[in-house]
């Protein structure tokens, strides 16, 4: 069962060769089995995930459920849950049960899917690699000694190690599209606004944004399908017509324009990488898609421009975390100056701290205009180069990240050579547009992914083209040795 | 050396919204600590501020009372700095595009003349909640009291147009009975409704640089207000005429013991980091939105004060008086209407009634004695059933609660005695059971006549039980007496 698509799933629960009650059990029991190699899950609720899976059982014997109902999926634990702790990857919350569930928590609940537990991640989503978890890093099925990216790392190695068929996510700067690219799934971090922010523990709130991962990109619509909604509770939250995703999935793409943007193949891009990416942009252009290189000019500026507004957003963000409502707070403080430091240099770690100081640097008196000023403008040129070319293209193709997964510890003392792996990725959080990633090819046995970066609203289309590209190839089916 | 002070006024208003700005939790005063604050309030992770549209209408109000440019799009900001009743750790409040620009609000001086202050901006933001280090707790702990977190409020930035204690307190007046009149506070000062910051300096009279100023933080009376600038003025004039100068600085003033001292100086300051807040979208307002609320703004305290010169001929002390109070000025109207006696209706309403409610720490809304009960008792002081001093003795029944005047009157027997055949009745036998006093009057020179009056007077009214109409027994007793001589 584990080796199943969502849609195939839903199709056996509908035509009832297994109940949810048993797909629940089966991927608990992989759960128990696996995990301990992957460290992808960290809070496992089997008895609400078997009476969730009960009750799906009774909506689906009506034979009128939702397509998600009885479907067992993760939720990375940056979600709020209901009586739930949600840790955010941080000893900062480790002790944290939500009185409330996310939004998008909510909307699985609703059509029926089965939380089966709580996914690992970098810590408040601030990391490429998963090595900054309060709980540890998550190994990368394709090859244990290597890392699964980040920040949505432990999402996307339950998913590649099949210990559950989908799994929420969210994207600041390329958290749900790289660790799908390094862990061989698909990915989308739909545009800014489309899912509902409610809920979700906020990095940078002008670029965060949750999104599904799977398997395919038709589980993926599947996904979205349920997770995309307006929500009053969320002012940035976008008041527009939802359309079903999976409607358009059989559109051809021929006539289809692909925009290649030359940025994103120049130095830095690994050679293996990068004949995998070419490889997948010709099978598109045998099917009739038309390729044209395009320019983003401002490309080289936008890790620079993140790497101020991301900070400075989260160094306010994360003032809420100062010992005295919950969360963490230091043993005996002093005083209240002495609870406020320890409390948030013992509950945060380095990468965290390294975040705040940056932001509140940025935000400084004297220093504002230099940086955050500097960055929103750049943000806005950013924009300008994405509109320009959506004018003459209907999708942008590239490489998800510069290379495969790599070694733990490989980039570890050096936090801008960490930086450089959303290289790809953070334009289209500060332009608030939506990005995907779906496995186009393999390197050394580790998976490569191609991005597809859409207009704003395109999800549709993305997802169609995606799903057209994984009926012509099959690097979405492969799976690491261990999980099949 | 002549100084001249300068004041400015920063005014912190809470909005009478029924829920906070930036969540669904009441706002109402007094509850158990935090009992009205939900999970937005206490800045749980993940939880998201959303605006409250009707706190957007009330700072839109008065900008248009006050005559101000109302800006289409504002924008709020996160103001960063840690302290345990802010539980984001950043307060959101606009800075650089607020939602009220420049204005004016003219206020009156007791010598009559008028003088225009004017308003730099006003903008709105969301309260902290309280620390409280006194109380029961254990280890020296301090208590978070989060109910007020996320209360709306207006902050109104003045210019420092004002050169004297006086002209502060007038403005500050002036801008209460402005928010109590189009209804966007309630006013309760004891409460915290209206905070006010202080911002003085003095220079040399002639200079037109201005001096360092210092800030007297969150005064919440005039009383406090007048005697913390009345003291600062003191103290930065002996500091200069010592030699010494003034330091900008933020300082406290505590009513109770008559003690300020400075909190931190400019030097300690907080860097704020202010930045727009990525949570909430600018605020846009369109012509139409301003407009419809123009055309629904209640009448103004200037306005009302007019108008009540003209339409009841009051006084312009009296009309003053009534129009800066909005519940006292509808109180006053219902009870003129009703009345159909504007100037007794006004001496009651500014006389006794205020008194009594001043005296029970009550308000013109909570006043045991209706509009309507206090009117029923003018008309019956106007129709001559009871005298003003009788009317005292209704007044005061009916703040007892025992009913409607003309029913105090009737149980009380109160009603006076205005029937001519029966005071012509009494007042002859008063003067046939008192010869002496017919002869003392009779025989006492024209001139001092008058003052032996009293005593009939007294006399008759007791025969009377006090009901005797005072005006017609004066008449009678002179016609009888008159024709002794």
């Amino acid at each position: 069962m584990h080796n199943y698509t969502i849609a195939q799933l839903i199709k056996g629960l509908q035509n009832k060769e297994f109940s949810s009650v048993e797909l629940t059990q089966h991927f608990l029991d992989r759960i128990s089995q696996l995990n301990d190699d992957y460290n992808a899950v960290i809070t496992v609720t089997s008895e609400q995930a078997l009476s969730a899976a009960v009750l799906a059982d009774q909506r689906l014997a009506t034979g009128d459920a939702p397509a998600m109902c009885g479907v067992p999926i993760l939720h990375k634990d940056i979600f709020c849950t209901n009586g739930v702790r949600t840790s955010c990857g941080s000893k900062m919350l480790d002790n944290f049960v939500p009185p409330y569930d996310a939004t998008v928590v909510e909307n699985f609940a609703r059509d029926g899917a089965v939380m089966l537990g709580k996914t690992n991640m970098d810590e408040f989503a601030m990391g490429s690699s998963n090595e900054t978890s309060f709980y540890g890093p998550v190994k990368n099925p394709w090859a244990t000694d290597s890392v699964p990216g980040g920040s949505s790392g432990g999402s996307a190695a339950a998913i590649a190690a099949r210990l559950a068929p989908g799994a929420t996510a969210t994207d600041t700067g390329g958290s749900i599209r790289q660790p799908a690219a390094l862990c061989g799934i698909s990915g989308l971090k739909p545009t800014y606004g489309r899912v509902s922010r409610w809920g979700m523990i906020a990095f940078a709130s002008s670029l965060d944004q949750a999104g599904p991962m799977a398997r395919t990109a038709e589980d993926c619509a599947i996904m979205l399908n349920c997770m995309a909604s307006f929500d009053e509770k969320d002012s940035t939250s976008v008041n527009q017509s939802i359309p079903d995703y999976t409607a358009s999935l059989g559109n051809s793409v021929k006539g289809l324009k692909i925009g290649i943007p030359k940025e994103y193949f120049s130095e830095g891009l690994d050679p293996g990488t990068e004949i995998a990416v070419r490889k997948a942009l010709a099978d598109f252009e045998t099917q009739g898609a038309q390729l044209v290189e395009i320019s983003l000019p401002n490309s080289h500026l936008s890790v620079p421009a993140y790497y101020v507004i991301a900070p400075a957003e989260a160094s306010a963000n994360l003032s809420r975390f100062d010992g005295v409502k919950y969360g963490y707070r230091c043993v005996d403080p002093k005083d209240l100056q002495d609870m406020y430091c320890r409390s948030r240099t013992e509950g945060f770690g380095e990468e965290v701290q390294r975040r705040i100081l940056i932001g509140t640097y940025c935000l400084s008196a004297g220093y504002y205009d230099a940086y955050y000023g500097k960055a929103q403008q750049v943000r806005q040129l950013i924009q300008q180069d994405f509109s320009d070319a959506f004018k003459s293209v209907d999708l942008i193709m590239g490489p998800t990240c510069p290379s495969p997964a790599f070694k733990f510890g490989a980039k570890g003392d050096d936090p801008v050579a960490m930086y450089l792996e959303d290289i790809y990725t953070i334009a289209t959080n500060l332009a608030g547009l939506p990005g995907m990633s779906v496995p186009c090819g393999m390197v050394e046995k580790k998976p490569v992914g191609l991005q597809i970066i859409g207009n704003y609203f395109d999800e549709a289309r993305m997802l169609n083209v995606a799903h057209q590209f994984q009926q012509i190839t099959d690097w979405h089916n492969q799976a690491p040795e261990a999980a099949q | 050396m002549n100084w001249e002070t300068v004041i400015g006024l920063e005014v912190h208003v809470q909005l009478a919204t029924k829920t906070k700005i930036f969540s669904a939790a009441s706002t109402s005063f007094g509850a158990t600590p935090n009992t009205q604050a939900c999970a937005i309030d206490l800045a749980m992770p993940g939880t998201l501020p959303v605006l409250n549209k009707q706190a957007v209408n009330y700072a839109i109000m008065f900008g248009l009372a006050i005559d101000a440019k109302i800006c289409q799009e504002s924008v709020f900001e996160r103001k960063n700095y840690f302290y345990p009743d802010l539980p984001k750790g950043y307060q959101t409040t606009q800075l650089e595009k607020p939602i009220v620009g420049r204005g004016s609000v003219t206020i009156q001086l007791a010598d009559g003349t008028e003088k225009a202050i004017g308003i730099h901006h006003a903008h709105l933001e969301e309260d902290a909640g309280k620390s409280t280090h006194e109380g029961d707790l254990p280890y020296g702990m301090s208590g978070v009291d989060l109910n007020r977190a996320g209360t709306p409020l207006i902050e109104i930035v003045s210019e420092p147009d004002m050169r004297s204690a006086e002209e502060a307190i007038a403005f500050a007046k002036k801008l209460h009975s402005i928010v109590t009149s189009i209804k966007i506070c309630d006013g309760e000062m004891s409460q915290g409704s209206m905070r006010f910051d202080v911002n003085v300096s003095v220079r040399p009279v002639g200079s037109s640089t201005l001096g360092t100023r210092t800030e007297t933080k969150n005064l919440n009376s005039y009383k406090f207000m007048e005697e913390a600038i009345e003291r600062e003025v003191e103290r930065q004039i002996d500091l200069i005429e010592d030699g010494g100068t003034v330091a900008q600085e933020t300082r406290l003033y505590n009513g109770d013991t008559k003690v300020a001292k400075s909190m931190r100086s400019k030097e300690e300051a907080n860097d704020y980091r202010y930045f727009p807040c990525p949570d909430l979208l600018p605020v846009l307002v369109s012509d139409e939105a301003i407009e419809a609320l123009r055309r629904a703004l209640p009448e103004l305290p200037d306005a009302r004060q007019k108008r009540f010169v003209s339409q009841y001929a009051l006084s312009d002390y009296d009309s003053e008086i009534i129009a800066s109070d909005s519940n006292m000025s509808a109180f006053f109207e219902t009870v003129a209407e009703d009345s159909s006696n504007a100037k007794l209706a006004a001496n009651w309403v500014m006389g006794e009634l205020s008194g009594a409610l001043n005296t029970a720490g009550l308000s013109f809304i909570e006043s045991p004695v209706t509009a309507q009960q206090l009117a029923g008792m003018v008309v019956r002081i106007t129709d001559n059933s009871i005298s003003g001093k009788m009317a005292k003795q209704v007044f005061e029944a009916m703040w007892q609660g025992e009913g409607t005047a003309d029913e105090i009157i009737q149980t009380k027997g109160l009603k006076q005695v205005s029937d001519s055949g029966a005071l012509e009745k009494i007042v002859a036998e008063v003067l046939d059971g008192n010869p002496a006093m017919v002869e003392d009057f009779i025989n006492t020179d024209e001139s001092k006549r008058k003052k032996k009056l009293g005593g009939f007077m007294g006399q008759i009214m007791k025969a009377s039980k006090g009901q005797a109409n005072p005006q017609q027994v004066n008449q009678i007793l002179l016609q009888k007496l008159n024709a002794l001589l």
